[in-house]
């Protein structure tokens, strides 16, 4: 199997994790080959998932913005509510083949962590999550979600108390009880065989899209749009389509703007480093060490991005831009007025650049924008930004 | 030969053990770092392990991130350690190591570091989360220079790990002794034993162990089946929390190895 993209990627972790991280590419090998797995993993996201999910064609918003027509791909009608289950029960069922007796995961909006809860009870494994501190904090609702599903919340009270410290916890954890536990990472990150197995498990929202939408218009689209933190939802939706001439565009978040410093645009605003087990875009000082991140959004909330990310970046199959918090509030409000769908922020930077991108288009042009989450878990949040700005 | 490899063909004539004690450069200030390294050397260090400052030590346990954390706030990049050494190289020709890790390395670039490295007078290089199967670039870079490129071994190790890990490491080959993190609690078991004769009939090298060494009895106990012992949360957390009784405390440990 491929360890690297291009120049990113890698295995950049201690000698401890290594056995294990040679076990599990082994043991994702197999099960890629193995009828029974894939039987197993698609028969539950019919089931129990409830894929494949819409594709739906958002007239109102379409009519507002005056141009191109949008589409939304529906990841936020998945069970959990987000496309983080995919991918959580993928590995979920790797490890009990493995016969791994525990889950760890980190997360930071709180989708990854719940979507993490649900396999390990689908499972019937042990499950333990690190989250920072400030994201327990805007996103509460979830933290009671997961610990409602029987699964541990570890506050993680170090660093920046987000998701990057919650990696560096769930890594201490992992290398200290790497024989019972296997480490669920929540996106297309960290050392190999992390980014191609998450991408693999994701890549049935591009599949499903692709099919969805030849099937609608009668072909393919002229652009996708996704959010991108570490970049899952985007390398699942974009995979599937990676040979076609479809424009590709990731939506990092641009915080209060680059200038500001206070951003998580690590196209925008880094430079190549390794972090976290791979070789990628990364947010650091002229030292080599990390910078802390904002975003109005928990789970963008990242100081650096998917190793394939800044392959397509560099090969010029894909291109980033960023949403401000701002563009990104008004997103969350203008598609929930528009269309009664209440988006999670991070998918609502995704939007942000619909927004900007579809009246500029003719009419006769579509845009699939990766819906990845439903905004539930986001409402308080606003809802204390709002008050604030009334202040 | 480097400084390192003639120190323990040394050692192993008088029938002696290496003590090897690590410090966070910088914590608590980069005076105190230089002070440190005189009295440790002192105390009778054979090798000095000197770390280096970064915002997310995923290998380390609270005590060393806790010194990390402050000695980046205090603004101690890897280019004020490398300053820190030469200046040392004045006073002192004990065996130098750095450990950190390799995101600082690589933005400073592996060339001019491993030339201002060895140019200050660093002896070897211990990159925790650098195992060899990403290192050609500095192991190509450094074994010029006399740099050692000390990598690491763990209870999990295979034996294709084991080999892999022996053949890249230069200086001596670093065993862990836990599966877990720095600072985390020594078992002293059959396991280690295992591991480090299985070692042994991959390498010649020296093996010092390292990871959570505290008492001069695990410090006897670990150098009585390796070559060397490396302590470091137990000296920082000493250094933080009663550094009038340090230089007693290294005393012991260097008597007990």
């Amino acid at each position: 199997m491929k360890r690297y993209f291009g120049p990113y990627g890698g295995r950049f972790v201690p000698e401890t994790l290594i056995p294990a991280l040679e076990e599990l590419e082994r043991a994702f090998g197999r099960v890629t080959r193995e009828k029974g797995f894939s039987e197993e993993f698609n028969a539950l996201l019919r089931d129990y998932v409830g894929r494949p999910t819409p594709l739906y064609f958002a007239s109102r918003l379409t009519r507002h913005l005056g141009g191109a027509r949008i589409y939304l791909k529906r990841e936020d009608l998945t069970h959990t509510g987000a496309h983080k289950i995919n991918n959580a029960l993928g590995q979920a069922l790797l490890a009990k083949r493995m016969g791994k007796e525990r889950l760890i995961a980190e997360t930071g909006a709180g989708q990854h962590g719940v979507a993490t809860a649900t396999g390990a009870a689908l499972v019937g494994l042990k499950c333990e999550i690190y989250m920072g501190a400030e994201d327990m904090k805007r996103q509460a609702l979830n933290v009671f979600r997961m610990r409602l599903l029987g699964a541990e919340v570890t506050e993680v009270s170090l660093g920046s108390r987000t998701l990057k410290d919650a990696i560096n916890e769930a890594l201490r954890d992992w290398t200290t009880n790497v024989r019972t536990t296997h480490y669920v990472l929540g996106t297309v990150f960290g050392p190999h065989p992390y980014p191609t197995m998450v991408r693999m498990f994701q890549s049935v929202i591009g599949r499903e899209a692709r099919r969805q939408i030849l099937k609608a218009e009668g072909r393919l689209p002229d652009c996708l749009i996704a959010c991108v933190g570490g970049g899952s939802n985007a390398m699942g939706l974009f995979h599937a389509f990676l040979k076609d001439d479809v424009r590709m565009i990731g939506v990092e978040a641009g915080g209060k703007g680059i200038e500001s410093g206070l951003h998580a645009a690590r196209f925008a605003g880094g430079s190549v480093g390794v972090f976290q087990g791979c070789k990628s875009y990364l947010l650091q000082d002229e030292d080599g060490n990390v910078l802390g991140t904002h975003s109005v959004s928990a789970g963008l909330d990242y100081a650096s991005v998917g190793p394939e990310h800044a392959f397509l970046r560099d090969a010029g199959r894909a291109e980033y831009t960023y949403a401000t918090d701002d563009e990104a509030l008004e997103a969350f409000e203008l598609l929930s007025r528009t269309e009664g769908i209440i988006p999670a922020l991070e998918s609502a930077h995704a939007l942000a650049e619909a927004v900007k991108l579809a009246p500029a288009l003719p009419a006769d042009r579509v845009i699939i924008v990766n819906l990845s989450g439903r905004g539930d878990k986001d409402v308080e949040h606003v809802a204390r930004i709002k008050g604030a700005l009334k202040r | 030969m480097g400084r390192i490899e003639s120190l323990f063909n040394e050692l192993k004539v008088r029938g002696r053990k290496a003590f090897i004690p690590y410090i966070m450069t910088g914590y608590p200030s980069l005076k105190k770092t230089e002070e440190l390294v005189l009295l440790l050397e002192d105390c009778g260090a054979d090798v000095i392990e000197l770390g280096v400052p970064f915002t997310d030590p995923l290998a380390d346990g609270p005590t060393i991130q806790a010194a990390a954390e402050r000695a980046v706030r205090r603004g101690v990049t890897l280019r004020k350690v490398l300053g820190a050494v030469g200046r040392l190289r004045r006073k002192t020709s004990v065996p130098i190591v750095l450990m950190t890790y390799f995101n600082p390395v690589f933005k400073y670039g592996l060339e001019s570091f491993v030339d201002d490295a060895s140019g200050a007078g660093v002896d070897g290089l211990i990159v925790p989360d650098l195992p060899p199967d990403e290192a050609g670039d500095l192991i190509r870079l450094a074994r010029p220079r006399d740099l050692s490129t000390v990598f690491l071994l763990a209870p999990t190790s295979t034996d294709e790990r084991i080999r892999l890990v022996s053949r890249a490491s230069t200086g001596f080959i670093y065993y862990v002794s836990l599966t877990g993190i720095t600072g985390a609690a020594l078992t002293i078991d059959g396991v280690m034993e295992r591991m480090i004769r299985k070692i042994r009939t991959a390498s010649a090298k020296p093996v010092a162990v390292g990871f959570g060494v505290k008492s001069p009895e695990d410090a006897r106990a670990v150098a009585e089946i390796s070559d060397g012992v490396i302590v470091g949360s137990s000296i920082v957390r000493m250094i933080s929390d009663n550094y009038r009784g340090l230089e007693r405390y290294l005393t012991s440990l260097r008597r007990a190895i």
